[in-house]
């Protein structure tokens, strides 16, 4: 793991974490999936939850919007215990984003947008206001999307669409699931620059998993490699890129490896 | 003469129908959900309905004759054999219809917040609803056949004039209760897919 001291701007007093796992252990069917996974996510951070499938990085990220219960250890969301908090609270105040989409192919556009500001009861014109703005904010003209539905829409679209839904009632934190993994590389490109602006222009934090070594450097600002259910290296990107682990050098390995026959 | 007995019958056809399918809706629909949210009654459910189904219909009523308070001659009798019929193709098709929604989107319902009964509404009702009014068609069309047996067991309705027919070896009165019937069950057939395609998403 490394050691270094995290970049602290208005420090005043013991930086609280905004999430984190304590000896954190998953077991299902008899088998670890995950094991004393410790980690503090810090507000403002991109940690990027990098590993081949089947590492646990769902079963992790489901951990903290209480997808899934740990089976030992705990998992704190701004210091409270999520085990402890009101699941249904806990999650209006978590984005969560897919690989798939999720969205509801009953609703339209400015409903999936608008759904979490709904479910809190926010007024219809508040709501129409921030779906506008959000739609914009992924780079979705709001008069020609708002009405359309989820079928009607490209794969880059319904994830930006997903992610102006996870956006919508201003949660602190987003938790993201491979959101990309299914985008051709040039939609993939253009989506990592925009999420990547856009978690700044917000200031949100991020738990992003991917399975993406290019990904995982462009848009972590730390990066958490998982190897079969145990946090193997956790690095600024600068710092993965000189690490000694051998799983994290057999997901670096794949970075220059093409050359013309 | 005829043809008003034929529309008295039909009316009270109709009516054996609508109250059997809205009693077995009112039953099924609530016991599918119930049933989408616990695997293992789901599966003894289903297949406890399932053999009803596979009662022949005239058994049916024979059975029902005996027992007490539902049982005798008459309409009562008739229109809970017809609910017992009903239940099958509305709890299944709910039960698959919901079940058969596309786990990432319950999955977001639930990651975004949702109580449980706000998903039933919002999300599971209206995308199984295609299905479940599928399941309503089915049930009503079906009744409206086997509705015609429940005359042997005074139910009254058009198999008045099926089995008066019958026990006249006359076709003419045997079809005075067969054809509307069966426009019966082509035009609720029709209407109700209407319906169905109206709603699907
Ligand atoms: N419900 C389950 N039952 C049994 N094993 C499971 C279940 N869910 C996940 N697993 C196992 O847990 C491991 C981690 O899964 P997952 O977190 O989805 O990995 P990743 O997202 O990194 O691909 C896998 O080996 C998977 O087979
Ligand atoms: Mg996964």
């Amino acid at each position: 793991m490394n050691g270094l001291p995290e970049a602290n701007i208005n420090y005043d007093g013991p930086m609280a974490a905004l999430v984190e796992f304590q000896s954190l252990t998953y077991e299902i069917a008899g088998r670890a999936v995950l094991r004393g996974i410790d980690l503090r996510i810090e507000e403002n951070e991109t940690v990027v939850l990098l590993g081949r499938s089947g590492s646990g990085k769902t079963t992790l990220l489901k951990m903290v919007n209480r997808l899934l219960e740990p089976s030992s250890g705990a998992v704190l969301f701004s210091g409270k215990s999520v085990t402890a908090s009101d699941p249904i609270t806990l999650r209006r105040g978590i984005g969560y984003v897919i690989q798939e989409g999720g969205l509801f192919p009953h609703q339209s556009v400015a409903q999936n947008v608008g759904l979490v500001p709904w479910l809190q009861g926010w007024p219809e014109d508040r709501i129409a206001a921030r779906v506008r703005e959000l739609l914009e904010a992924v780079g979705l003209s709001a008069a020609v999307y708002a009405g359309r539905y989820p079928k009607q829409l490209s794969g880059g679209e319904k994830q930006r669409v997903g992610i102006a839904r996870a956006l919508a009632a201003d949660p602190p934190l987003l938790l993201l699931d491979e959101p990309f993994a299914a985008l051709d590389p040039i939609t993939r490109f253009e989506m990592q620059q925009h999420f990547s602006r856009l978690r700044k222009a917000y200031g949100k934090t991020a738990l992003f998993v991917t399975h993406d070594i290019r990904e995982a450097l462009l848009l972590g600002t730390r990066i958490a490699l998982l190897h079969e259910g145990r946090l193997d290296v956790v690095a600024s990107p600068d710092d993965f890129l000189r690490t000694e682990s051998v799983h994290a050098r057999a997901f670096l390995a794949t970075l220059n490896e093409w050359s013309p026959n | 003469m005829l043809l008003n007995e034929i529309l008295a019958l039909s009316a009270e056809h109709l009516w054996l129908v609508a109250v059997a399918v809205i009693t077995a809706a009112a039953i099924a629909g609530p016991l599918a959900v119930l049933l989408t949210r616990h695997a293992r009654p789901r599966r003894w459910t289903l297949a406890a309905v399932n053999v009803i189904q596979t009662i022949p219909s005239l058994a049916l009523f024979g059975f029902l004759l005996p027992l007490p308070l539902i049982g005798g001659v008459g309409k009562r009798t008739a229109i809970v054999a017809l609910v017992l019929y009903a239940l099958l193709p509305i709890l299944r098709n709910t039960v698959v219809g919901i079940m058969g929604i596309d786990p990432h989107v319950r999955q977001s319902a639930v990651a975004m917040g949702m109580t449980d009964s706000q998903i039933l509404r919002s999300v599971e009702l209206p995308l199984a609803m295609p299905m479940i009014l599928a399941g309503l068609r089915i049930a009503t069309v079906t009744t409206i056949g086997t509705a015609t047996i429940a005359a042997a067991i005074g139910g009254g309705g058009l198999g008045t004039f099926v089995f008066r027919g019958i026990a006249m070896v006359d076709t003419k009165t045997i079809l005075a209760g067969a054809v509307p019937a069966a426009l019966m069950a082509i035009t609720a057939d029709e209407v109700l897919e209407w319906v169905e395609r109206r709603f699907s998403v």
